[in-house]
């Protein structure tokens, strides 16, 4: 067998700031680019985030939807319904963040990159980038999905971008937790048992389904005061034009405070990984 | 040049690590100059991972340092990256993405342009003979063509020093020898080698230099002949048909050897190092046996293997599970290690 050329290479002097910063972009992408693939290559995935998203609007609206009554609510439970599920959607978009972190981490491919002379931000930044972008993808099928259903956009173009933004930042936030805990966890079975069930109360226990106003006194307590609510308020309010009230500023705040806390906590994982 | 070629690629001085209570490396020292093979050679839980993730700048030691090329893996992480390439003991490749996305991406992540990644993935595949495969999804390749496409991976960035861990382990005998071949040539291409391995054949093989790790520390270290010396002579050795009779032979040929006869009881092979007394020893050991009245198989006198070495340094195999109550690392990491380690 002839020689496998692995000559060393000129070894290059210690990259400046600028090139170092144009490297961690690129990394990104790189990586973005990759995880995108990999999601389009599994058939399981696109089941995931978006057969199964459909099938929720599609249940809400023709099978529970005739049992409750929302009131003041133009057009009636699908327009009451669909920011609810679009919350719920980008909240359960983290699963898959989870998912693919504890995978490469148990693999070693999160080792491998660690090893070589690329941003280590771009790992994980490049992990959220991607989710969002197929969290967003998924947002816009489940709306127009919507659409066929009988949703409208009642407030206007502007307030509508303004809703899907506020649910993709919401999914993001929701992704740095599943990061933290998919890294911490750092086992894909834990992972697969734990990572979605802790979504279904908070989504559920929220505006998302029903007027809060039908549950028991001790979960209303609960349920109105609670990030997913302040957040799918605040999306209904700028879907349908309703008052906005304190909701939006409830929603960023809380958000905000997701971000501080766990984007951190995911970074520091990361680092300690493996 | 010339001074640059004396120092070693590799350094370490007192090195240790430890996971809670467990001690993974307790003080090793390594030396490897320039275009040579180390084979770190241990059991499961000897180490040897751990000293390779250290030296790849995934851990930090607790104590001691260790230079690659010259720098240093704490202070200087982001240089010595730049200097090496790192295949484990599992596949950490993409499945889902075919063999060249595979080493396109990891060229891209070494800031290669697309078209000099294009063109360097090509030149790997080729030259580990996956060009056939290349655009299928590595999920469909056997185990031997993804162990290659993941040291295809690590060699992305031209290294000059390069660390395989295990780089054979759970792989059938001939994609083994394959992968010894491309092993060889990476060698004859100038390339530093730290190589870790559970199978002493392959350490024969393929090192210069061999330092037996056993329980964080080295306990040998010399070329593969130096070792085989410290036995300390040849070896007899057979196997008894009738499990039962075992034991009478081991009484049988107690005497004639220069330690305490060893039982393997997953090859059945009983084998005595009998020191320089070669050939009278082998006669001994026919008369006692005979006398004793015991069948065996295949009674012959060889040189001794680095099994014989192994043995004769510890006290167990090499190949024998981890002692009891020996973990080696703590909580967690200790499931998530083994599970690697076992495969």
């Amino acid at each position: 067998m002839t020689a496998i050329a692995a000559q060393p290479g000129a070894r290059p002097g210690p990259p400046g700031l600028l090139i170092r910063a144009r490297w961690a972009v690129s990394d990104t992408l790189t990586i973005t680019r990759r995880n995108l693939l990999v999601w389009m290559r599994v058939p399981a995935y696109i089941v995931f985030t978006v057969i199964q998203p459909v099938m929720f609007v599609l249940m809400f609206r023709y099978v529970f939807g005739g049992a409750i009554a929302v009131q003041g609510v133009r057009g009636g439970y699908v327009s009451f319904l669909m920011p609810g599920i679009i919350g719920q959607t980008a909240a359960f978009a983290s699963f898959g963040t989870a998912i693919a972190l504890a995978q490469e981490l148990q693999k070693g491919v999160i080792d491998r990159l660690r090893s070589m002379p690329m941003a280590r931000s771009a790992v994980l930044a490049g992990r959220l980038l991607a989710d969002t972008a197929r969290m967003l993808v998924t947002i816009l099928i489940v709306l127009a999905v919507g659409y066929a259903v009988g949703f409208r956009f009642q407030n206007g173009v502007v307030p509508a971008v303004a809703m899907v933004v506020l649910a993709t930042m919401f999914g993001l936030a929701i992704c740095c937790i599943a990061a933290y805990t998919g890294l911490a966890i750092g086992d894909e079975e834990s992972v697969q048992a734990f990572g979605l069930i802790w979504l279904f109360p908070i989504t559920f226990l929220s505006s998302a389904f029903v007027p809060i106003s039908t549950m028991p006194g001790w979960l209303q307590a609960f349920a109105n005061n609670q990030p997913v609510t302040y957040v799918i308020n605040a999306m209904r309010a700028l879907a349908l034009g309703q008052p906005i009230e304190a909701n939006l500023l409830k929603s960023i705040a809380s958000l905000a405070a997701i971000f501080i806390v766990f984007a951190p906590l995911a970074v520091r994982a990361y680092k300690r990984a493996s | 040049m010339t001074e640059m070629s004396a120092a070693p690629a590799i350094l370490v001085e007192g090195l240790t690590k430890s996971f809670g209570e467990v001690h993974a490396l307790r003080g090793i020292d390594l030396a490897v100059p320039r275009g040579t093979v180390l084979g770190v050679l241990g059991p499961n839980g000897a180490g040897k991972t751990t000293a390779v993730r250290i030296l790849t700048t995934l851990l930090r030691p607790d104590a001691g340092r260790a230079l690659v090329e010259g720098r240093d893996v704490v202070r200087e992480a982001a240089a010595v990256r730049r200097s090496i390439g790192l295949s484990g003991q599992s596949a950490a490749i993409q499945e889902e993405l075919t063999g060249r996305e595979n080493l396109e991406i990891v060229g891209r992540l070494y800031h290669l342009s697309w078209p000099h990644a294009r063109s360097r993935a090509t030149e790997l595949l080729a030259q580990f003979d996956l060009l056939d495969a290349a655009d299928r999804p590595a999920k469909t390749f056997s185990g031997g063509m993804q162990r290659r496409l993941d040291l295809a991976a690590s060699l992305v960035g031209k290294p000059q020093v390069l660390f395989l861990d295990e780089p054979t382990t759970g792989l059938d005998p001939r994609s083994r020898l394959g992968m010894w071949d491309i092993i060889r040539s990476l060698v004859a291409g100038g390339t530093t080698l730290l190589l870790t391995t559970q199978y002493l054949d392959e350490a024969d093989e393929l090192a210069d230099e061999i330092v037996v790790i056993d329980q964080g520390l080295v306990i040998a270290a010399g070329t593969a002949e130096e070792l085989k010396g410290r036995v300390g002579g040849d070896v007899v050795e057979f196997t008894v048909p009738d499990r039962r009779r075992v034991t009478d032979a081991v009484t049988a040929i107690a005497k004639l050897g220069e330690g305490e006869p060893h039982f393997d009881a997953g090859t059945g092979v009983v084998s005595v190092g009998v020191g320089g007394r070669g050939s009278e020893a082998l006669i001994e050991a026919v008369r006692a046996l005979d006398a004793a009245g015991v069948e065996t198989h295949g009674l012959a006198l060889r040189r001794p293997s680095l099994d014989d070495v192994f043995l004769a340094l510890t006290g167990h195999a090499a190949e024998d599970a981890e002692p009891p109550g020996k973990r080696r690392r703590g909580r967690r990491k200790a499931s998530q290690d083994s599970s690697r380690e076992a495969s």
